[in-house]
């Protein structure tokens, strides 16, 4: 069976080559390259039913007409057959097997959350993901630069993904070197990658998030390694990403041009991901600690600010952010007087500094 | 800034809650122009319903009414309004994908654009494919098991008003405030309180909570017809099997819309009191809803496509002059369909992050349902086969459906392999499956099914010529609208932007853009059809059995009396119509008093306060919500008070209505 499956990607090849870009049928990357295999393969083995069901659909409605000439077939009690029926049932379920067989392998194969070591191709590329309101940032942190709005790689080395978001969900999406994942607020996703070639691939969010949804695209730009290095320095040359640029980054913005950081402050990424960037935010892992022993009960409440994160990042229909107070919590609180005013230090004490380890 | 328009301010006060005139949208001029359409076409109808006083006669012969078979009739025509609805949305979106290309904007800011593929979607589903179904279901399950009518008429109505409810709440929203812009389920955060701020999410909640009641309420009224009104003898193997898909669908409703129903509650806790179910903040976790709304969304679609293969297997057995082939395996497929439905949620997330070993279990849960579902197809094949098939209009949608729903199958069964996904999800390829699947299998169903027992229903049958036009235009636009979408997923393309830098993407999105005008030609030409047919009812008039049909709802007069049968019928089998042709059937003159339940205005009035009050949810009036609330109540419990809810029909009545009927 593999020989004709050469050919068909050799197809593939073709129809890419005719002026669009079938980045799933013509991958650069490895596990995009994955990916095209088992949907031809799929493909393939279903045709083996789809074929004669689309032949017989419209073969049997036009030989078994009503007006034909010879109708000594016609058989007006015929309505079951043991054999017939075997096959039926017999044939789908084969060919589901053989199917189920390749999602097995290849599900374990491909999974976003496998590294791609096995691959033998060098030392991977970290790279921290964010999905902002309405563009991307990377995060380098071995290298201590980051981009906005592109992502730069070296071509032949995997790349490591971590993903989180600022707000809402979005899907990190490089068709021409592979499957997406989703990024979302509060959460730590993966994605290993890895571009065969050196090119240019475009890149984007895969999952609508908004008014500045369309323009969240990005260029992937797979170099060697001069290349990188010659990126990677150039970037250095640029402003420092600190909590406080983060936090103006973070505003909500459309269409927004690649831009670069040449220092990462230690551990930004951490905290965006437990959602305590802001001076005076309890991160969620020292949240989660406090709710394992009893939570902060009732005199907990007065300290609700330093908990809040979607309310000062409210929008409206068209992307602009609206001005709110936070809500006033320490009125729920009252009455707890000296207990809360214990806790209040204790967990403000513990802010983003947790992260930070 | 990220532009420069603004929502307005965010205020409220006690008379009309956050509503302020700065919410009418004037400033937008296809709004403008839609509203002046829609606003001179209404006063128009209103004008010609006064003028021919129709009114009395609608409100006493259709919008109280009982009958299942008028409900029916109204669902039908519910499905086809909003249908129009839908597909104005429809063909603003791929104008503006064939516009909007390397730096040109179109027509449609994000704003407007956003909220029209949300309309599109939420309408599409819950107020034209529900409608539909749930409207087949009701005109023809109860005769098909020779029942007088559904278990619960009252609720009947009341359940097709409510869905009415929510229809108007959504489109009410184009000129009063907005609608959503978060895709048709609505995923928080971005759903949430700050993410969606101003009315158009809460449109969107309470238009299917109060449409999802009428749901809930329907798929138990159904359930309860099929299990204890069936004519007297009838088995539940001896069912038609569209009953028995009825049932199944109906099960899986019960079953599932509580889901959503909890879902949307969950989240209109989030939006209206300040809960942190599925908030970033405050341990609210947004993959619940997501688990949560798929725990009813795959179900819903077979939901919408489990009675369509009833549909067919009907037809198909029809046309050929032959039983169904493999009646059983038919019934036990579709049950399988039914309970594999409930495990393969997970496989619209596969790129959510889910180990290798889930995304396996579900991948190949849903590979599994392409089992029963071949067997399906293979049976309606082999109906056809040694058959004497008759190319009528209905066996046209039958050809269009087999090759169009198998191919979309195919594409289904490459999406629900977890790595192909990964490459897939979220693209134009996925869309191009579901409207392969949806239009190929519940649409030309629903045409199918339209064309099959409109002759039952009204006694002509449709005209011929401008039927098939309305084949060919959808058949033909299906595959110019859609394949064109195929190839920009398998191009890396993803669904839902309102513009795209890449112009080689052009000229496949003009092409769609085509296929869709291609399509308003079937949909004009549907309607064309149903004008002709009416003008020509005289020379398309027909008998009570046009198709020489094998089950019982063809054994009464086109239509049927509000009695539906004469007398009761004793079922011996299966296909009892056809039996009782073969042994010569007449009914006897030998009429007894007729059972029937009597209209009520009731579930009219209840959704008409329902709708009042879902209104008044969305802008915060609260007094309005309240009074409306407690209108609904005492209406509610007023009418457990009326006594006088049936009577009965004389023998000489039904003598006199059957010679009218038979002369006729």
């Amino acid at each position: 069976m593999f020989r004709p499956l050469k050919l068909l990607l050799a197809a593939g090849g073709a129809l890419a080559l005719s002026g669009c870009q079938y980045h799933v049928l013509a991958p650069s990357g490895w596990v995009a390259d994955q990916e095209r295999n088992l949907l031809i393969i799929s493909t393939v083995l279903m045709l083996i039913v789809i074929l004669p069901v689309l032949f017989m659909s419209v073969y049997f409605p036009l030989k078994y007409r009503a007006d034909r000439k010879d109708k000594s077939d016609y058989d007006p009690e015929w309505a079951h057959s043991t054999k017939l029926e075997f096959i039926v049932w017999g044939v789908p379920i084969l060919i589901i097997i053989a199917l189920g067989y390749y999602t097995a392998v290849y599900t374990h194969r491909l999974d976003p959350y496998r590294d791609l070591t096995h691959l033998d191709a060098g030392e991977p590329v970290e790279v921290q993901a964010v999905s902002l309101d309405w563009k991307w940032l990377f995060i380098y942190p071995d290298l201590g630069v980051a981009s906005v709005n592109e992502l730069a790689i070296p071509a032949g080395r995997p790349v490591n993904f971590s993903l989180t978001s600022s707000t809402v969900m979005n899907t990190l999406s490089i068709p021409a070197l592979g499957g997406m994942v989703y990024s979302m607020t509060g959460m730590e996703t993966k994605l290993h990658l890895i571009a065969d070639e050196e090119g240019t691939y475009p890149g984007r969010s895969a999952h609508y998030s908004g008014p500045g949804f369309a323009g969240m695209t990005f260029d992937t730009l797979a170099m060697d390694e001069a290349g990188f290095e010659a990126w990677v320095e150039e970037a250095r040359g640029a402003e420092p990403l600190t909590a406080d640029s983060y936090l103006e980054l973070e505003q909500p913005s459309m269409n927004v041009e690649p831009a670069y950081y040449g220092e990462v402050e230690e551990g930004l990424f951490d905290r965006i991901v437990e959602m305590c960037v802001e001076e005076g935010q309890v991160c969620m892992s020292h949240m989660m600690m406090t709710d394992m022993m009893g939570g902060g009960g009732l005199e907990g409440i007065a300290d609700g600010a330093a908990y809040s994160y979607d309310h000062a990042r409210s929008i409206d229909g068209f992307g602009n952010l609206v001005p709110r107070e936070t809500p006033d919590y320490s009125a729920h609180g009252a009455g707890h007087d000296e207990g809360s005013e214990a806790s209040h230090s204790a967990d403000h004490g513990a802010t983003h500094e947790e992260a930070d380890h | 800034m990220a532009t420069e328009h603004v929502q307005p301010a965010e205020t409220w006060n006690w008379l009309t809650g956050r509503f302020t005139l700065d919410w009418i949208p004037y400033q937008e001029p296809i709004l403008i122009g839609t509203f002046l359409g829609i606003a001179l076409g209404g006063l128009i109808f209103l004008a010609l319903m006064t003028k021919f006083r129709l009114w009395v006669p609608f409100w006493k012969n259709w919008a109280i009414s009982i009958d299942h078979k008028k409900i029916g009739i109204m669902y039908m025509v519910l499905g086809f309004i909003m249908m129009i609805r839908g597909f104005a949305d429809a063909i603003m979106m791929r104008a503006q994908q064939a516009m909007a290309a390397g730096g040109a904007e179109g027509y449609l800011p994000p704003h407007h654009y956003d909220q029209v593929f949300t309309a599109h979607g939420v309408i599409m589903i819950f107020f034209v494919a529900m409608p539909f179904v749930t409207g087949i279901m009701n005109y023809v399950m109860p005769t098909q098991i020779g029942a007088r009518d559904v278990a619960f008429p009252f609720l009947n109505n009341f359940s097709f008003w409510m869905t009415v409810a929510g229809a108007l709440l959504v489109n009410i929203s184009l000129f009063i405030g907005e609608f959503a812009r978060v895709g048709w389920l609505a995923f928080p955060p971005l759903s949430g309180a700050n993410y969606s701020t101003g009315p158009g999410m809460d449109y969107y909640l309470w238009s299917l909570q109060i449409a999802g009641v009428g749901t809930t309420l329907s798929g138990i009224n159904l359930i309860a017809t099929i299990l204890k009104m069936r004519a007297p003898g009838m088995k539940l193997f001896d069912m038609p099997v569209f009953t028995w898909t009825a049932l199944c669908t109906n099960v899986l409703i019960v079953a599932a819309f509580p889901v959503l129903t909890a879902t949307l509650a969950l989240l209109t806790l989030d939006r209206y009191m300040d809960f942190r179910f599925f908030t970033n903040d405050f341990g609210g976790n947004a993959m619940m809803y997501i688990n949560l709304i798929w725990i009813w969304g795959h179900p819903e679609v077979y939901i919408l496509i489990i009675p369509i293969f009833g549909v067919f297997s009907e037809i198909v057995a029809t046309f050929s002059g032959k039983p169904l082939f493999g009646y059983k395996t038919m019934v036990w497929a579709t049950s399988c369909i039914m309970v594999l439905s409930f495990v393969v949620w997970l496989h619209h997330f596969f790129t959510m992050g889910s180990g290798a070993d889930v995304n396996t279990f579900f991948g190949i849960t849903t590979m599994i349902i392409a089992v029963p579902t071949g067997v399906k197809i293979f049976n309606w094949l082999f109906t056809m086969y040694r058959g004497s098939v008759r190319l009528e209009l209905p066996m046209y949608w039958t050809i269009g459906f087999l090759v169009t729903f198998t191919i979309g199958g195919m594409s289904g069964v490459m999406l629900a392999i977890p790595p192909v996904d990964f490459q897939l999800h979220n693209t134009l390829f996925l869309i191009a499956h579901f409207h392969n699947v949806i239009i190929g299998g519940v649409v030309f169903g629903v045409y199918a099914a339209v064309t099959y027992w409109w002759p039952k229903a009204f006694g002509f049958k449709l005209d011929d010529r401008w039927g098939k036009r309305a084949f060919w235009g959808w058949f033909v636009g299906f595959y110019v609208a859609f394949m064109p979408l195929y190839a920009l997923g398998l191009m890396g393309v993803t669904r839902r932007m309102n513009s795209y830098a890449d112009t080689g993407w052009q000229p496949y999105f003009i092409v769609a853009a085509i296929g869709a005008v291609i399509i308003l030609f079937g949909i004009l030409s549907t309607f064309m059809c149903f004008y002709v047919s009416i003008k020509n009812r005289k020379a398309l008039a027909c008998g009570g059995d046009p198709w020489n049909a094998r089950t019982l709802e063809w054994a009464n007069q086109s239509p049927p009396q509000k009695y539906n049968f004469p007398q009761e019928i004793q079922v011996t089998g299966r296909d009892m119509f056809w039996k009782m042709k073969q042994e010569g059937f007449k009914w006897s003159t030998d009429y007894a008093p007729i059972h029937m339940p009597k209209d009520t205005a009731t579930g009219v009035l209840i959704s008409a306060f329902a709708f009042v009050f879902g209104f008044a949810m969305v802008w915060y009036i609260w007094w309005l919500a309240i009074v409306s609330f407690l209108a609904m109540l005492a209406i509610g419990i007023g009418h457990t008070f009326n006594y006088n809810r049936d009577y009965y029909i004389q023998p000489d009545e039904i003598a006199a209505t059957e010679s009218k009927g038979a002369a006729a």
